[in-house]
């Protein structure tokens, strides 16, 4: 699957970046213009509103299916979104795929 | 192409078919309505427009959440496939939503430029994306069709609406496309077991399977620690004590039951966690790294156990068969 979107520079500085161990998710308060789109699409809530932007309170819960980088006009959140799946995986090891998602050829 | 077709908000029994055999596991793939755009009750101008995936289960729970409700619904071509799935496969996506605003031509069909889509839709979708290239405002509805009408209400939709959940029904509800897909092994594995071994391997494997397939996916909460390997460990040791009761109490207190007994517990409860990790998919929480990692942690140990509890196994009735013991 297709890597995150790749980290724009602003100002010629690297971005400050907030993220957790255990999942690819890194969030970036800096760019983040309180739209409030990630509030919406996030199905763990691991966002929260704030008073001039958005807080990251439970990234440990992120599953990285990448719906909130994908509406983030502002390009604050990154996520490198897959499926979490097993099956999948192993299915996909096996064969010698890179990976195989849900439908005709999985789970069969 | 600008035909729009017609439903209602109610299934007839040939839907109903259509359910019972999806929720089995038969004809995977032809669960299907076709894609295009729909008119539910009497819509005018001003109606809402609800868009799904066209596999049937996903289309038949917006329509039915629609009662007494003038709308249209967009039908992408997810090629059969639920709205979150198609959405993590990209083929319901921001391309898709596009080229099927433009087939349809639905701005000669409504004035106003706005689309509800189901959250879980958003993986594949980028609002600010569709709005440039459509004009179409890009709006997130609840989580599940049966919140549509209250937060049609509101246009809010709560914390509540928002969040994934998989209570006991969405759990119990995958056990028939569990049983199915794994429906040979179930047969076949117990059978051979039975031919070489009698019936106590045979009841081995049936529990493993029903382990597995059935308990776990019930107990899944109630099982303590958190990735799923561990739970699956735990629900196979406690499936094998039964028959570690049985060896002990029936052979004595031999080395050769207490050595069966260690081997079935290690087979047993490592066939279970095997078809435990391989449960991840079906839920709604698992991450890509977590699970890859769950994997390097894991398999490893299940082989090990899997394939020294048969070892042991074989090497006991060897020597038996040898009169070494």
């Amino acid at each position: 699957m297709e890597a995150g979107i790749p980290i724009i520079q602003l100002d010629g500085r690297p971005p400050v970046g907030e993220g957790s161990i255990i999942n690819t998710l890194m969030f970036f308060p800096g760019r983040c213009v309180n739209c409030g789109m990630c509030l919406e699409v996030c199905p763990h809530r691991v966002f929260a509103p704030g008073v001039r932007r958005v807080k990251m309170v439970r990234s440990e819960r992120c599953m990285e299916c990448g719906a909130c980088q994908l509406n983030c006009p502002a390009n604050a959140i990154q996520v490198d979104s897959g499926v979490g799946c097993a099956m999948a995986m192993i299915k996909a090891a096996l064969k010698g795929n890179k990976e195989v998602t849900c439908g005709e050829d999985c789970c069969d | 192409m600008n035909g729009i077709m017609t439903t209602t908000s109610v299934l007839s029994r040939h839907d109903l078919n259509d359910h019972y055999s999806a929720r089995l596991g038969i004809k995977r793939m032809y669960h299907r309505v076709a894609s295009g755009l729909y008119s539910i009750g009497v819509p005018d101008r001003q109606s809402p427009v609800f868009v799904t995936a066209n596999y049937s289960l996903s289309f038949d729970a917006v329509r039915t959440s629609l009662k007494d409700m003038g709308a249209y619904i967009l039908v992408l071509d997810t090629k059969g496939i639920n709205v979150w799935c198609a959405a993590g496969k990209r083929t319901f996506s921001t391309d898709e939503l596009v080229n099927r605003i433009e087939l349809t031509g639905l701005k000669q069909v409504v004035d106003h430029r706005e689309l509800v889509l189901p959250q879980l839709g958003a993986p594949g979708i980028s609002a600010h994306e569709v709005r440039r290239r459509t004009g179409f405002k890009v709006e997130y509805g609840p989580v599940r069709a049966s919140d549509i009408k209250e937060y049609m209400r509101t246009r809010k939709a709560t914390e509540e609406m928002r969040s994934v959940r998989f209570p006991l029904k969405d759990r119990a509800v995958l056990i028939p496309v569990e049983l199915k897909n794994y429906l040979l092994p179930i047969v076949a594995i117990p059978l051979i077991l039975y031919l070489i071994g009698g019936w106590l391997p045979m009841l081995l494997a049936v529990a493993a399977a029903l382990g597995g397939i059935v308990l776990f996916p019930l107990l899944l909460p109630f099982l303590p620690t958190k990735d799923f390997s561990s739970k699956g460990l735990i629900l196979g040791l406690l499936l094998s004590l039964p028959f570690v009761a049985y060896l002990l109490m029936d052979h004595g207190m031999t080395w050769t039951s207490v050595l069966s007994a260690v081997a079935y517990a290690l087979a047993l409860s490592a066939a279970v966690a095997y078809i435990a990790l391989n449960f991840t998919g079906a839920t709604p929480w698992t991450s890509r790294t977590g699970v890859k990692k769950e994997i390097f942690r894991y398999i490893p140990a299940m082989a090990f156990m899997f394939f020294g509890g048969i070892a042991i196994v074989v090497a006991i009735n060897a020597a038996l068969y040898f009169g070494v013991v």
